[in-house]
């Protein structure tokens, strides 16, 4: 696999440490912290994830992939997703 | 030779006419059996197992045909006189995840909320082949764990204590142990040098497919429907939304009781239920390389990385390392895996540098938020999940149906699975063998 990097273009997926779906947001308050820590959809498809450039720029990337294909579908920085 | 007409004689390419010839009789197997057709030209082998049409009702409805579900079929028949029963399989039986495992067999867990399990696992493996009157190629030539530092060392006596308290077998091994085992591992490696390790003399592996094959021609002939290519779509509900059947790519099933038994894709299958799991699916790789005279004596695992290799009775060396680390359904992986196990092939056994490599492929794992499996209620009325294997469901085949079968059969939790309860995670009742928290790629 090969990510996309917004700061640094295309690199090997060897560079980047994976975080996770980007999906579950921290919760205001307690109730929703088991969902948020353990639930996960876990979809056949598209997912939204976290990458981090550790041996690049060192900034967390959201990516979109297909967990099915592998195929990449964009990238942007994390703080610029709001994820 | 007879061995593998009998295997054979059950794959569906070689038995056109299986659907044709019912009911079927079991034939029990034995030396007369061999000798019988081995004087007959081997042509007389019959189908162990129906290929059954779906029935419109069952009491218990489970899906997935792979190891777990066919081995909760069995037990469900065998142990609680339940024979109203379908397994339901998307593809062919063991066409999953129980024919892309590495056959490892062992019980070498450290809490309390695991080892029991899986030394109830190891105990029905030593008596499998005679239960099932099946050659499930049961081998118990030993599992060795390597330790490259003090640390390590301590730890590996604290879990050997652990396992010795359960009833299991442990030994820790001085590197003069070890190298009476294997003295062909690079002892001296500057990096990771050999201190010793733990060896499990009970453990070792097992033959997959027939694992699969032994549970489905015992439930089948217990009056078990065996579905193949029968993919489940849905569930049905009555009103008060309790599950009462599957609705699936051969029409709908209705049942008293439905059982998930479908690691790696348990998360879309309990969507179908509105139910969202701590599991995410992971890819697994696994390689053999080309067949070599016997030169690896058991299960070796190397402590400082990932990696761990046995000797198939065909000659391969099978082995394994780390899962990818990413979300996957895709059933393959990527290059940088591979390397990262072939490195640490390299760092404990040069001399396999010299072997080509013969194929690789993934599997799709369930992993939980703890590394620890789920044999529970679902907390929907009438469905129950047996689901979050990891990459370590090859060797719990027998403890997960058996204990699976006991939960659906008495509504009850077997008491070796008890703790493998769906709501631990919301409780903070976790199994986490490794200490890694909710990271399910670092377990």
């Amino acid at each position: 696999m090969r990510i996309n990097c917004p700061y640094c273009g295309e690199r090997d997926a060897q560079e980047f440490v994976y975080r996770g779906d980007a999906g579950p947001k921290r919760p205001d308050d307690e109730d929703g912290f088991f969902d948020y820590v353990y639930l996960r959809s876990n979809p056949a498809g598209p997912i939204a994830e976290h990458w981090y450039h550790a041996q690049g720029c060192r900034t967390w990337i959201a990516v979109r992939r297909d967990t099915v294909s592998h195929a990449m579908l964009g990238s942007a920085f994390a703080r610029d997703d709001g994820a | 030779m007879s061995l593998k007409s009998k295997h054979d004689c059950h794959l569906p390419l070689f038995c056109p006419d299986r659907n044709r010839r019912a009911p079927l009789q079991m034939t029990r197997y034995s030396l007369l059996s061999l000798a019988r057709n081995a004087l007959s030209g081997q042509r007389h082998w019959r189908p162990v197992w129906r290929d059954a049409p779906p029935r419109e009702g069952y009491d218990i409805v489970i899906i997935g045909g792979g190891g777990h579900g066919l081995a909760t079929a069995y037990y469900l028949a065998r142990v609680h006189g339940i024979t109203r029963v379908a397994v339901l399989e998307k593809g062919w039986i063991g066409g999953g995840n129980a024919g892309r495992n590495t056959t490892i067999i062992r019980s070498n867990y450290m809490l309390p909320g695991n080892e029991p399990f899986y030394e109830w696992s190891m105990k029905l493996w030593e008596g499998l082949e005679q239960e099932l009157n099946y050659n499930a190629m049961v081998s118990q030539r030993g599992v060795l764990n390597l330790c490259h530092s003090d640390a390590q060392r301590d730890a590996y006596a604290r879990r050997g204590n652990a396992m010795r308290l359960h009833g299991a077998d442990a030994e820790l091994l001085d590197v003069d142990g070890v190298r009476r085992l294997a003295p062909f591992l690079d002892f001296e490696n500057a990096r990771f040098p050999i201190l010793g390790g733990i060896h499990q003399p009970r453990g070792g592996t097992a033959r997959h497919d027939a694992v699969v094959w032994g549970y489905a021609r015992g439930a089948s002939d217990r009056g078990v429907d065996i579905v193949q290519n029968c993919e489940v779509r849905g569930f049905l509900t009555d009103s008060a939304g309790a599950v009462v059947g599957v609705e699936t790519s051969r029409g709908p099933i209705r049942a008293g009781k439905v059982a998930m038994a479908v690691a790696g894709n348990s998360s879309r299958v309990a969507a179908m239920a509105d139910l969202r799991l701590p599991i995410e699916s992971h890819v697994l790789q696994a390689f053999v390389s080309e067949a070599l005279k016997p030169v690896i004596p058991g299960v070796i695992t190397f402590g400082a990385g990932h990696f761990y290799i046995s000797q198939s009775d065909k000659g391969g060396l099978v082995f394994g390392g780390d899962i990818d680390g990413y979300n996957s359904y895709a059933q393959r992986g990527n290059m940088p895996v591979v390397e990262d196990v072939c490195e640490g092939g390299m760092a404990i056994m040069p001399m396999i540098g010299r072997a080509r490599l013969l194929r690789s492929w993934g599997g799709i794992a369930d992993m939980t938020m703890d590394g620890s499996p789920i044999i529970d209620r679902s907390g929907i009325a009438g469905l129950y999940v047996n689901a979050g294997w990891c990459y370590g469901g090859f060797k719990a085949t027998p403890a997960s149906g058996w204990c699976f079968a006991h939960l659906l059969a008495t509504d009850t939790p077997h008491e070796t699975a008890a703790d493998y309860r769906l709501d631990r995670f919301r409780t903070g009742h976790l199994i986490d063998e490794k200490g890694q928290g909710a990271q399910p790629n670092l377990h």
